[in-house]
Formats: structure tokens, C-alpha cells, sequence
């Protein structure tokens, strides 16, 4: 039963076919109307989130399927204690297909081990975020037409920010790419991503300076320093505002510069900046829907 | 020092100086019945100082867990006496429940049940990984 854990977990043959077909249900929505009849999808979310659990929900009934849907973590029978697997094995009875948002790491793999119908990691604590990272590469490929020889900077919490680690993981098998990373002391991309980067002889540079990286990036992916993934408030207070993009900052920016971010946006990225033909972050959200539709006929296995 | 040698069983030779009484430990070696030695700190041109263990029984050895804290060590198959075959370690591509995870955002620390399962990224710098969360195992 395949399922999709990690965004590593698609080849990028494999992307580009979910790509193409998220293209062709841009092209062609009413094709796809009745895709999916007859089929369940069972969102469980032990974890706060609005957007990626309407995201999935809204993909499934834009398919013709049905969702279950378990959307807080103190009505269900984790409450009570069970396990991952358990709820693994008896969702797998009642739905088709699993997406699961879970605070633990590697909570996803755990169902997905037990599971009988295809589980999609929906976002497992600071750790992968697979269907968002679809969501960013079928942004930039609608605004770029490629994914190499692109210069990608990536802006604010570099540590928690699992958003950041899984793009930065599917941008790094495309030739010609070199990130910039800005962000403070504190919040720097982990030193283990780091590594993999200089083995695969792909091109960093780390900076605290966004302003004076500005000029030189194709793609800007602006994150939210998120409270919830600090063990110290006085930390969270120190840091959550430390990059904020203005239009002001916006100036010495390339014409054509794609503004990313994953949301929810506290304050990182100035409303002002929303009319800015630039920004992107909106085209996100609705990009991730019509591929979370592409994944789940993959995994499906829906013609 | 002598410790007498022998006839049908197992030396594990060529120990990290120090590493003895820990693998003792991992390889569950206080549950045998029959005699096991632990030799500290021998002399040894190669490694200056090293750890020997000696058991005078044949059973099955978790190469896995010795490959993973005393690489360099060798095990000495002893039959009637003479040893018949020695074997090298190499570090294991997989640990099962040897480390644990210490994320506290691991899906191992709330469901203990869980196998702790680490696999090797990086053989160089003898890096494992959680398979759940990639944290790096200490």
C-alpha cells in the first residue's frame, strides 16, 4: 500500500506527474467531478490546523468523495489513550485513505505501518510536511515554468520549520539551485540539512541580512517563527519578530521574484505587500488543493 | 594475568578500552550460565589498551549491537581448543532498541511500544538516524 511520509517518498518523475495532473484539473475541473465517488477520506488531525484540513476536505469532495473527519484530538480516542497504530488499523476499515496531522514526529510512519489504505503525512510536529511542499513546487512551477538554476531564499525559522526542510529537500535534486538562508542565530537550518547540502555540492549561503540578499533571489519563502515549537516563551517573544517583509524591502527585488509562505502569516509579511503582483502566498494555498486532488488519484490509483 | 582459555566457545577481542562491561551489559551476557570473563585494560601493541571478554559457551552474538559500540573488535570462535573462525565487525546499517530517541517531539516517546529503530546516514562520521523523526541517535 503506498503512502507518502516524506516528500522524498515521490521521485521526480513522480512530481512531475502529479504536477500534470494538477494542471490538467486546473484545465478541466469538471473531469475529475466524479473521480473519486464512492470514496472516503478520513482527515485526522490531532493537531490544530484550519487550512491544510480544509484543503484535503475540500480536495476529496472536489473528487466526488466523502471525508471523515477527526478535527480535535480531546474527542477522539486518543484521548483515552490509543495508540497510533490501533487508530491506524481502525480507520482502515472505514475509509479509503488517510491524511493525518499528528504533534509527534514520526507519527505518520507509524500509520502507515499499520494501516491498510494509503495514510499521507499531513504534518508531523516540526518534522515533514510533504503535501505543502507540493503545494510550493506547483507554485513555482506555474510562476517560474522550472524548478533549476533557480536561486531560493528562505526567510525567518529555518530550525522548526518543517516547510523549509521538505522543499528545501525536493529543490535540492534539480540541477543549478542555490539557497540563501536567512534567519537569526537561533532559528538556522539544522546542521544535519547543512551536510546533506555540501555532499550533494549544492551552493548555501547564511545570513542574518534580507535586505542585502534581496537582489539575487528568483523565489523569497517567507516562515512564521511559530510559538508552538519553543519550549521557552522568552524565546518565542525574542524572536517571532525578527524578519518582517515590507514593500520598502521589497525595492532592489527582482520584477519577477515569487513571494512564498506557507500561512498562517502573523505579522512576517506586511499586508501591504498582498497587492503586490509578487506575492504568491494566496496562489499557494489554492495550488495545494489541486495537488492534494493529483495525490490522492495517485494513491488511489484513480485513472 | 592469566585467565585460563577455552575449549568450545567465544572471545570477543580487540575491544575500545572501556567498552567491556557495556557491551556485557547490551549483549545480555549476566543472563548466561556458564563462565564469562571480562578482561580490562589489556595491554595490546596495536591499541595500546583494550578490553577482552571471554565466554566458554557458543551462542548467538548481536553482531549488530558490537559493530555499533566496538567496531574495531573482533569475535574468536573457539572449537575444541583451536579457533576456527574469526570475525570482523562492520558498523550495522539498522539498530533495533540498542539507542533511543531522545526528541521529546518523537512518536517514541509517548508510545513506548514502539521498536526504537535508527538507521545509518552517514558511515564516515558514524551518524544514525531515527526512522521516525531522523533525529540524531546518541
Amino acid at each position: 500500500m503506498r503512502s507518502v511520509i516524506d516528500i522524498k517518498d515521490l521521485s521526480i518523475k513522480e512530481i512531475e506527474e502529479i504536477i500534470a495532473v494538477a494542471e490538467d484539473i486546473i484545465a478541466n475541473p469538471q473531469k475529475y467531478a466524479h473521480k473519486c465517488d464512492g470514496k472516503k477520506l478520513a482527515t485526522l488531525f490531532f493537531e490544530p490546523s484550519t487550512r491544510t484540513r480544509l484543503s484535503f476536505e475540500a480536495a476529496m469532495y472536489e473528487l466526488g468523495g466523502n471525508v471523515l473527519s477527526v478535527s480535535d484530538a480531546n474527542t477522539s480516542s486518543a484521548s483515552k489513550g490509543e495508540s497510533v497504530s490501533d487508530t491506524a488499523k481502525v480507520v482502515s476499515c472505514y475509509a479509503d485513505i488517510i491524511a493525518m496531522r499528528h504533534p509527534k514526529e514520526g507519527a505518520p510512519l507509524v500509520a502507515a505501518t499499520n494501516a491498510s489504505i494509503p495514510v499521507i503525512n499531513a504534518g508531523d510536529g516540526g518534522h515533514n510536511h510533504p503535501t505543502q511542499t507540493l503545494a510550493d513546487l506547483l507554485t513555482i512551477h506555474r510562476e517560474k515554468g522550472h524548478f533549476d538554476n533557480l536561486t531560493v531564499g528562505f526567510c525567518g525559522d529555518l530550525k522548526f520549520g518543517r516547510t523549509v526542510h521538505s522543499l528545501i529537500s525536493a529543490l535540492s535534486r534539480y540541477s543549478g539551485i542555490k539557497f540563501v538562508l536567512i534567519s537569526p542565530d537561533e532559528l538556522k537550518l539544522p546542521g544535519y540539512v547543512k551536510t546533506n547540502l555540501s555532499e550533494m555540492g549544492i551552493e548555501f549561503v547564511e545570513t542574518k541580512d534580507l535586505v542585502e540578499v534581496m537582489p539575487d533571489l528568483d523565489i523569497l519563502y517567507m516562515t512564521r517563527v511559530q510559538g508552538e515549537r519553543f519550549f521557552n516563551e522568552e524565546d518565542y517573544l525574542r524572536l517571532k519578530d525578527s524578519y518582517i517583509l515590507t514593500p520598502e524591502k521589497l525595492t532592489t527585488a527582482k520584477y519577477d521574484l515569487c513571494i512564498l509562505h506557507p500561512l498562517p502569516r502573523v505579522n512576517e509579511i506586511s499586508v501591504a505587500v498582498d497587492d503586490d503582483p509578487r506575492a504568491c502566498y494566496f496562489k499557494q494555498v489554492l495550488n495545494g488543493k489541486y495537488m492534494r486532488m493529483s495525490l490522492i488519484l495517485k494513491l488511489l490509483e484513480v485513472d | 594475568m592469566n585467565i585460563d582459555s577455552i575449549k568450545n566457545g567465544i572471545v570477543i577481542d580487540h575491544i575500545e578500552a572501556g567498552k567491556g562491561m557495556e557491551i556485557y551489559t547490551l549483549l545480555h551476557l549476566d543472563l548466561l550460565d556458564c563462565s564469562v570473563a571480562i578482561i580490562k585494560n589489556v595491554n595490546s601493541q596495536k591499541m595500546g589498551k583494550k578490553d577482552i571478554i571471554k565466554i566458554d559457551s557458543q551462542i548467538d552474538l548481536d553482531m549488530d549491537i558490537l559493530g555499533y559500540v566496538s567496531p574495531d573488535a573482533t569475535v574468536d570462535i573457539i572449537k575444541d581448543g583451536k579457533l576456527c573462525e574469526k570475525k570482523k565487525m562492520t558498523l550495522p546499517e539498522k539498530l533495533t532498541n540498542v539507542i533511543f530517541c531522545k526528541n521529546p517531539r518523537c512518536i517514541t516517546t509517548t508510545e513506548q511500544e514502539l521498536p526504537n529503530i535508527f538507521n545509518l546516514t552517514d558511515k564516515k562520521n558514524r551518524v544514525y538516524r531515527c526512522v521516525y523523526c531522523e533525529s540524531k541517535g546518541e
